[in-house]
């Protein structure tokens, strides 16, 4: 290569505007503090929670420190320890973490407005892909927003199909959080581990929904399929491995003391932030705050099983990794008690508006053939309304906005997900930690892209 | 249906909602005052804001006074101390959709209003940092609205070039 076509290519450090203009969010990334704005540098260092009446260790605001004792970095979008395609711009003093900014919107796909042009039926194959880990939990909130505009009851057996599938689905989504945990803290064993044991549930999943993940199992009016002959037998082994190893992996990580050093009293919250931001799920529960919507606003058959809800104390890391590690415990006691207590019956509601007839009626009835047409056609007609409900998935409170126009198509179709919002906490809980810090938060948020840019 | 909270502005309109213990209908000057009477109230969580373009939508039922306008901002109000659920429909405007930020009631609502804006161009008053979030800076429009089209790949039946 000649001098002449070398300078044009390299960037030299004389022209730093070029690399600027090419890393740049614009207004959306972080920007120097003497380009900020004080209002939103109070939000970034978390003035607005102390505005409120929170407290935040007084040492801990540093809004006079200048540019030049600061560096602004990025991490991600493509690093390994960001899940997906998160971007965090990180002000480091030092190896000190003082302002964070997450970026967003790198996976988004506009899911919402695909939304408003499919039909109900259509929606859940929508929904599936926003939270990858855990598809049967989106499929259940939007399913539960459908099915309460339109009135319908469900079978007993629908209901605890449901169930069994969302617990299911929470052991494996869990263990594929402990599994990247692990790996973020260099433990690469529990990585392999983890999905190796997600791996048992996905084959369940599989033979049952005839997908590994994105089942569009849970359908508006029931479930797509019965469970599959010998399911018991698959769901107890499922129950018995997994609690038994997850006694190991308890020892493996808990009894192990780099990864206590890392997760105790590292980035903790406390209940009043966490509410304050919004937060749900293991992140609020580890603050102590007794919320699961499986208990205190009981959908499905919640009401009717035995389980514990597991709160922390700190609400630091290693909280939220107990608790998500309880979780798995928990979720496994709920499966069980759908194996011994599964009714008999149908697996969707036997109402041919909203559900496809059984496959031998379409031989035999013609009525049955039309109203399947109709149904894969059309689509049903949803009352006019507006109604949110919101289910406890993995990650916190999801929740489905869903506004009908009487036509067979959302006409607006909204999710809550809990990762976009737990995101929020995410420049509090590094503030003030180091860099590696920040890694082991991230994780322990348990962002899954897909949902939070939907 | 639950009472409002005694502090709550004067003349807001309420009514039942499905799955949900009221649903309130402030007017955008009463919807700040509202919203903090529920907070002082025990609402902790504000589970959800989002905005809906009712642009060709044949007619939502309202209760008397609340005049229908194309944009609504929604907030979802959750109680963690008395287990309750709340919803305030705020109607926003036609033209230029505004209101006030929450902002200073529940930070958490700032990455909600800024989705808000970015997909349907609803402008919140007071909030510190109203930049896209999901869509690229540069973007023209706000994808959610009603009069903003689909993306289509055309999908091409003749002349199509064969297996090799």
């Amino acid at each position: 290569m000649s001098d002449e076509t070398h300078e044009k290519t390299v960037r030299v450090a004389e022209r730093a505007e070029l690399l600027t203009a090419e890393t740049s969010e614009g207004p959306q990334g972080l920007r120097e503090r003497h380009a900020t704005d004080p209002n939103e540098l109070g939000r970034e260092v978390g003035a607005v929670l102390r505005g409120t009446g929170l407290a935040l260790d007084p040492r801990d605001v540093d809004v006079e420190r200048s540019d030049d004792e600061t560096m602004i970095i990025n991490m991600g979008p493509a690093h390994p320890s960001t899940h997906g395609v998160l971007r965090l711009m990180l002000e480091l003093d030092g190896e000190y973490v003082l302002r964070t900014k997450p970026v967003i919107g790198y996976l988004h796909t506009g899911m919402e407005k695909t939304g408003e042009t499919l039909r109900y039926v259509q929606g859940a194959t929508n929904v599936t892909r926003m939270d990858y880990l855990s598809p049967i939990s989106n499929e259940l909130g939007y399913c539960t927003a459908v099915e309460t505009l339109l009135g319908v009851e469900l079978p007993a057996r629908a209901v605890w199909i449901r169930m069994m599938m969302a617990e299911l689905n929470r052991v494996a989504s869990h263990l594929v959080w402990m599994a990247t945990n692990g790996m973020d803290l260099g433990s690469t064993s529990m990585m392999i581990y983890g999905f190796r044991e997600r791996e048992l549930i996905l084959a369940f999943f599989e033979k049952t929904t005839g997908l590994r993940m994105n089942n569009n199992y849970v359908r508006p009016g029931g479930v797509a399929a019965d469970l599959p002959d010998g399911w018991e037998d698959d769901v107890t082994v499922i129950c018995d491995t997994i609690l038994e190893r997850t006694d190991e992996y308890d020892e493996l990580l808990t009894g192990q003391p780099i990864f206590r050093g890392r997760m105790e009293g590292v980035a903790p919250i406390s209940a009043e932030e966490a509410m304050a931001l919004g937060v749900t799920g293991p992140i609020l529960r580890s603050t102590g705050v007794a919320w699961d919507l499986r208990r205190t606003m009981p959908y499905l058959a919640y009401d009717q099983v035995d389980f514990d809800v597991i709160v922390g104390t700190y609400g630091d890391n290693f909280d939220r990794f107990a608790v998500r590690l309880n979780e798995i415990r928990e979720s496994i006691r709920i499966v069980r008690q759908c194996v011994e207590r599964m009714p008999a019956g149908d697996y969707r509601a036997l109402d041919a508006k909203v559900t496809p007839p059984p496959r031998a009626r379409i031989d035999e009835s013609m009525e049955a053939l039309i109203h399947h047409f109709k149904l894969f056609t059309e689509g049903f007609q949803v009352p006019v309304g507006e109604v949110y409900t919101a289910i406890e998935s993995p990650r916190g409170e999801l929740g489905c906005y869903l506004v009908s126009d009487g036509g067979p198509h959302p006409f607006r179709m909204h999710v809550r997900a809990p990762s976009f919002v737990n995101l929020q906490a995410v420049p509090l809980m590094m503030r003030g930690g180091m860099v590696s810090d920040a890694i082991t938060v991230i994780s322990s948020v348990d962002p899954i892209m897909g949902e939070v840019d939907r | 249906m639950i009472p409002l909270p005694p502090t709550a502005p004067p003349g807001v309109a309420c009514a039942d909602a499905l799955a949900c213990d009221v649903a309130c209908f402030p007017t955008s000057g009463a919807y700040l005052d509202l919203v903090r009477a529920w907070r002082e109230d025990g609402f902790e969580i504000c589970a959800d804001l989002c905005g809906v373009d009712y642009l060709g939508h044949p007619g939502r039922d309202l209760p008397e006074g609340v005049v229908a306008t194309r944009f609504e901002v929604v907030v979802n109000l959750l109680s963690v101390s008395t287990r309750r659920r709340v919803r305030v429909r705020v109607q926003a405007g036609d033209r230029e959709p505004r209101v006030p930020s929450l902002f200073g009631l529940y930070p958490g609502t700032e990455a909600m209003e800024r989705e808000a804006f970015d997909l349907l161009g609803i402008l919140f008053d007071g909030h510190p940092d109203l930049t896209r979030i999901l869509m690229p800076e540069d973007w023209e429009g706000h994808p959610l609205r009603k009069d903003y089209a689909v993306g289509r790949v055309p999908v091409q039946f003749k002349e199509a070039p064969g297996p090799r």
